[in-house]
């Protein structure tokens, strides 16, 4: 069994990616629409919140609380309601967000030297913006009560400091998570359904009678879409680097040399789903479960894991993206090197050395 | 209708003999639930707090303990030198510095004011402003008591001319979080799940039944029978758009059973609208299907349209936050609506009279799509 | 016996600049057994497809059973019964179940479809089988059995292709005697095949080259015009010359 032979096989195997158009284009555009929607689209941050208004008996000093929201530009009011039953209409059709209702003797209350009753109601069936309306409208009504007092209040000032990234753009935090999927994407999927068609229509057969021995079928099977896959990260990360000026401080090196890791254990958990799989529908499907759900729910790749309930968190641990991922932001937005992240990618070399064991034995045992 | 009756016996057949697929219709929903409602939190848990010391007094250990018994910070380690700190920060295990400088207790007696130090690991953005949110308003409400245990002491100064006006010039304030006042997440998320729950069903089993079909050859075999359009359209479409509203109910049911998800709207309201939104669905999925040749294609293109529908329905973010064009490509998803209904109905109790605006944009793409469809689908190859 | 089964004036199909089928004009007699043959690409799948209405034809026009392929195709299909060169019953519904669902296509009422679903199972020696899932039985009877469902309506006209693709001989020379019988019947049979013994079998055969209609005759006939011994031979000889 010569280079030959394998060379020959490989070339069949990228000239059956790229007749598939149709596939193609959707693996080759996918990560560029995910960058774009992931770095454009999807912000948490609130700028515009819309404020209904309920004061029953407005004077100059309810004027001007009103106007302190105003003029933060982060609010308008959308409404100015009579009675609290009117409020409630807006929520629920999500025309307003937060509703400010003054009590009808809040000027009276003032004069008197009484505290002045106010009620800010925060539709918070978005907690985590919920949370942030809240903290804004909170601010505003800190400034309006210190100029009520006239003069600075007491207080402990806090200064934030944003590390690694710090104009919060989530679309740092995705774009390492991303490369995760798309190297998962061709490796594992791809493989998966290629090897299990083979074996579907049985061409499989005719690979395994030829001279070829078991690995170099896997291996001319995989190295094709280790090129594909790498070649899409690295077009993710160009996007993400020209488009959103995503910072790269580490080792480029460091970063390849781990994606390789990692799109190994990828390509070793898909020969594992083919050669279990009884079809290609099966294939899939099995992918899907077994790769692409946790890749994206399970990673921290877009949901924090520090977030989930225990039993979760330990689930995350099996999951290679998960290591994969914390790996890519360590190089890219925090700058470290192996001294940091020696951890993560001994569990990872430990999972692929793992995986590639069983696939190669399971492939011999149910194909081979 | 017989026609449509022997295909609908068929199409029932082939589904519930196919034991795979009986499990995944009635177990996806339920595991979707499992895990989807648990990992799919951007709620801010427990953020390990690193503290960095110089004042020791009771002050500094005030801040340290009120953050750590709001539970949303752990005390994770603490270190005299901030070098050591920043290291905590690099591998990890640390979320959070707060610097307390030295002085802090001295300067807040004599000026009222103190200033500390706050370094968030902000990689993850949307949990570092959260935290930082929390953080704040902790730190604030410690300021606020403090300054009024101060206040007799410092007044004393400046009383004459201040003192009235101080004593006054104060709000009463009460804050309520309405629809959602525990801030549990998934009560925010759970509707959205049920969305792609239904999506899924509706496009993704649409696609590939009628790509396989299409592979298998059997399609060309029904397309030389008399069976015209509309009855293959209505024998295959039937089937599926059932099974999405059984999918939808068993979802529901779970969610409401173990999560104690709440459905303060009319049930009516939200299986019409799934109704509505389940033919937008599968229209879609046989759009794709007149476009493939293979399941595996079927798969692909359906898995992209989902993303793309997914992410840009404000199921995970916020629609308002999205630049404007985004607002308005989201405008075109017909999720984006569905998930505004969902979450009116069963979070905020809305009625027909909340989301007729929604309801009508359902219908119309429902019709849209289905047209469109229904001529793209052809029996023969013009 | 007025009108022929299908006549064919012209039919052709382009695929862009490619002629796949170029002309045809032919006519089938009502109860004949036509053999159309042919290498492989030469046009026969197509010609197939434009006859049972599922391809539009490009130029010229045909009619099958009194129908017009291009202008009434759904008029054909209540008249034809087809079995294309994959299987295509479905595998994960039992034979009964298969049968009920065809009969039902086409119209038939419950008690036809009781009665000819029973004589049809009994004749294929199936009855055993009824409740078995059709992928679970051998490929013989499968398409014997897939014969027999094409004609659960009795149509005018069956077109066959390949239909004994990878089956033994002796089933090979069962479904022939189907044929036969069918033929007998009235029913016009329009069968592609690759086997030219079986092509001896047919009334008349025509051969297809390069999309044109090279040869159309009897067996003997073509035989004779050709000078050679077999249809094995004409086969050859038209293949190479195109």
């Amino acid at each position: 069994m010569r280079g030959g032979a394998l060379r020959a096989f490989v070339v069949k195997e990228l000239q059956h990616i790229v007749r598939d158009r149709q596939t193609l284009t959707v693996l080759l555009l996918m990560p560029l629409v995910q960058v774009l929607l992931f770095g454009n689209a999807l912000r948490n941050d609130v700028r515009d919140i819309r404020i209904a208004v309920v004061d029953p008996s407005p004077s100059a000093v309810t004027q001007r609380l009103r106007d302190a929201f105003v003029a933060t530009r982060r609010f308008h009011i959308v409404a100015d309601a009579r009675a609290m039953d009117q409020v409630e209409p807006l929520f629920r059709r999500g025309e307003a967000d937060v509703a400010l209702v003054i009590d009808p003797a809040f000027t009276e209350q003032l004069g008197r030297g009484e505290p002045a009753r106010v009620l800010l109601v925060t539709d918070a069936s978005d907690p985590n913006t919920g949370s942030t309306m809240e903290a804004y409208a909170l601010a505003v009504l800190g400034d309006y009560e210190r100029t009520l007092r006239g003069g600075s209040a007491p207080g402990i000032a806090v200064q934030t400091r944003m590390r690694f990234n710090p104009t919060l753009e989530s679309v740092n935090l995705f774009i390492p998570g991303l490369i995760a999927l798309v190297l998962t994407l061709v490796s594992a999927l791809m493989t998966a359904i290629s090897l299990s068609r083979e074996k579907e229509r049985g061409t499989l057969e005719i690979l395994l009678v030829s001279p070829l021995r078991p690995w170099q079928i896997i291996v001319g099977k995989v190295v094709p879409y280790i090129a594909l896959g790498l070649a899409n990260a690295a077009t993710t990360l160009a996007v993400a680097w020209v488009v959103f000026h995503v910072p790269f401080r580490g080792s480029a090196a460091l970063l390849l040399a781990e994606s390789l890791l990692y799109t190994l254990a990828s390509l070793a958990l898909g020969v594992l789903i083919a050669a279990n799989a009884s079809s290609q529908r099966a294939a899939m499907l099995g992918a899907l479960v077994v790769t692409m759900l946790p890749n994206t729910l399970l990673s921290g790749m877009i949901f924090p894991i520090a977030s989930m309930p225990a039993p979760l968190r330990l689930v995350t641990n099996v999951v290679p993206a998960r290591w994969f991922i914390v790996i890519a932001r360590g190089i890219m937005l925090k700058g470290v090197g192996l001294e940091h992240l020696w951890v993560e990618t001994l569990v990872l070399v430990g999972m692929t050395a793992l995986l590639l064991v069983a696939a190669v034995r399971r492939f011999h045992a149910r194909i081979a | 209708m017989r026609t449509i009756r022997f295909l609908l016996r068929k199409e029932y057949r082939q589904i519930f003999r196919d034991r795979v697929m009986v499990a995944q219709i009635f177990m996806v929903p339920i595991i979707q639930m499992l895990v989807l409602a648990n990992a799919a939190t951007f709620s801010v848990r427990s953020v390990q707090l690193w503290v960095v010391d110089d004042d020791r007094s009771s002050v500094s250990r005030a801040i340290v303990d009120r953050l750590t018994a709001s539970g949303r910070f752990v005390l994770a380690g603490s270190s005299a030198s901030m070098a050591e700190a920043d290291d905590a920060l690099l591998d990890r295990r640390a979320g959070l510095i707060l610097h307390l400088p030295a002085r802090l207790e001295r300067e807040l007696v004599r000026t009222r004011r103190g200033e500390i130090q706050m370094i968030f690991n902000a990689e993850d953005g949307a949990a570092a402003g959260i935290a930082s949110a929390y953080a704040q308003r902790i730190v604030a409400g410690y300021g606020a008591e403090l300054a009024a245990e101060l206040r007799p002491a410092v007044g004393a100064i400046g009383a004459a001319s201040d003192a009235p006006r101080a004593a006054g010039g104060s709000l009463d304030l009460r804050l309520r979080g309405w629809y959602n006042p525990e801030l549990d997440y998934r009560d925010f998320m759970v509707p959205g799940i049920l969305v792609v729950l239904v999506t899924i069903v509706g496009s993704m089993l649409t696609a590939v039944n009628i790509a396989r079909e299409k592979e298998l050859g059997t399609l060309d075999q029904l397309n030389v029978t008399p069976v015209t359009k509309t009855q293959f359209i209505a024998g295959k479409l039937i089937p599926l758009w059932s099974i999405g509203l059984v999918e939808l109910g068993v979802g529901l049911a779970f969610a409401h059973a173990v999560f104690g998800v709440p459905v303060r709207g009319s049930l009516w309201l939200v299986f019409g609208a799934a109704a509505m939104y389940l033919v937008v669905a599968l229209g879609i999925g046989l759009l794709v299907s007149a476009m493939v040749d293979t399941q595996q294609q079927a798969m692909f293109v359906i898995y992209f349209i989902l993303i793309v529908y997914l992410l840009m329905s404000g199921l995970f973010t916020p629609v308002r936050s999205m630049p404007v064009w985004a607002q308005w490509v989201s405008a075109f998803t017909p999720v984006q609506h569905f998930v505004t209904v969902m979450r009116s109905v069963l979070l905020k109790g809305g009625g027909v009279g909340d989301v007729w605006r929604e309801l009508l944009v359902l219908a119309g793409y429902g019709v849209v799509v289905f047209w469109v469809a229904v001529r793209q689908y052809r029996k023969r190859v013009a | 016996m007025s009108e022929p089964a299908i006549v064919a004036e012209g039919l052709t199909r382009r695929f862009g600049d490619f002629v796949a089928v170029d002309a045809l004009t032919f006519e089938v007699a009502r109860g004949e057994v036509f053999g159309f043959l042919g290498a492989n690409g030469a046009g026969k799948t197509t010609a197939i497809r434009m006859l049972t209405g599922l391809l539009a034809p490009s130029a010229g026009h045909a009619t099958v059973a009194g129908h017009d392929v291009g202008r009434d195709p759904e008029g054909v299909r209540r008249r034809i019964g087809y079995m294309s060169q994959r299987f295509s019953l479905y595998e994960d519904l039992t034979v009964r179940e298969n049968v009920e669902l065809y009969g039902g296509i086409y119209g038939l009422s419950d008690a036809e479809i009781r009665d000819r679903g029973g004589a049809l199972l009994e004749s294929l020696g199936l009855t055993p089988w009824a409740r078995t899932l059709v992928g679970a039985i051998p490929l013989g009877r499968k398409q014997k059995l897939a014969f027999s469902v094409a004609l659960i309506h009795r149509p005018a006209i069956v077109f066959l292709d390949e239909p004994t693709g990878g089956v033994d001989p002796i089933t090979r020379r069962q479904f022939w005697e189907m044929i036969y019988e069918t033929a007998a019947r009235g029913t016009t049979v329009f069968v592609t095949t690759h086997y030219m013994d079986e092509a001896e079998y047919c009334d008349r055969i025509s051969i297809m080259v390069d999309g044109r209609m090279a040869a159309l005759g009897t067996p003997a006939e073509l035989k004779r015009a050709h000078g050679v011994a077999s249809v094995d031979d004409v086969f050859v000889r038209l293949a190479r010359a195109g």
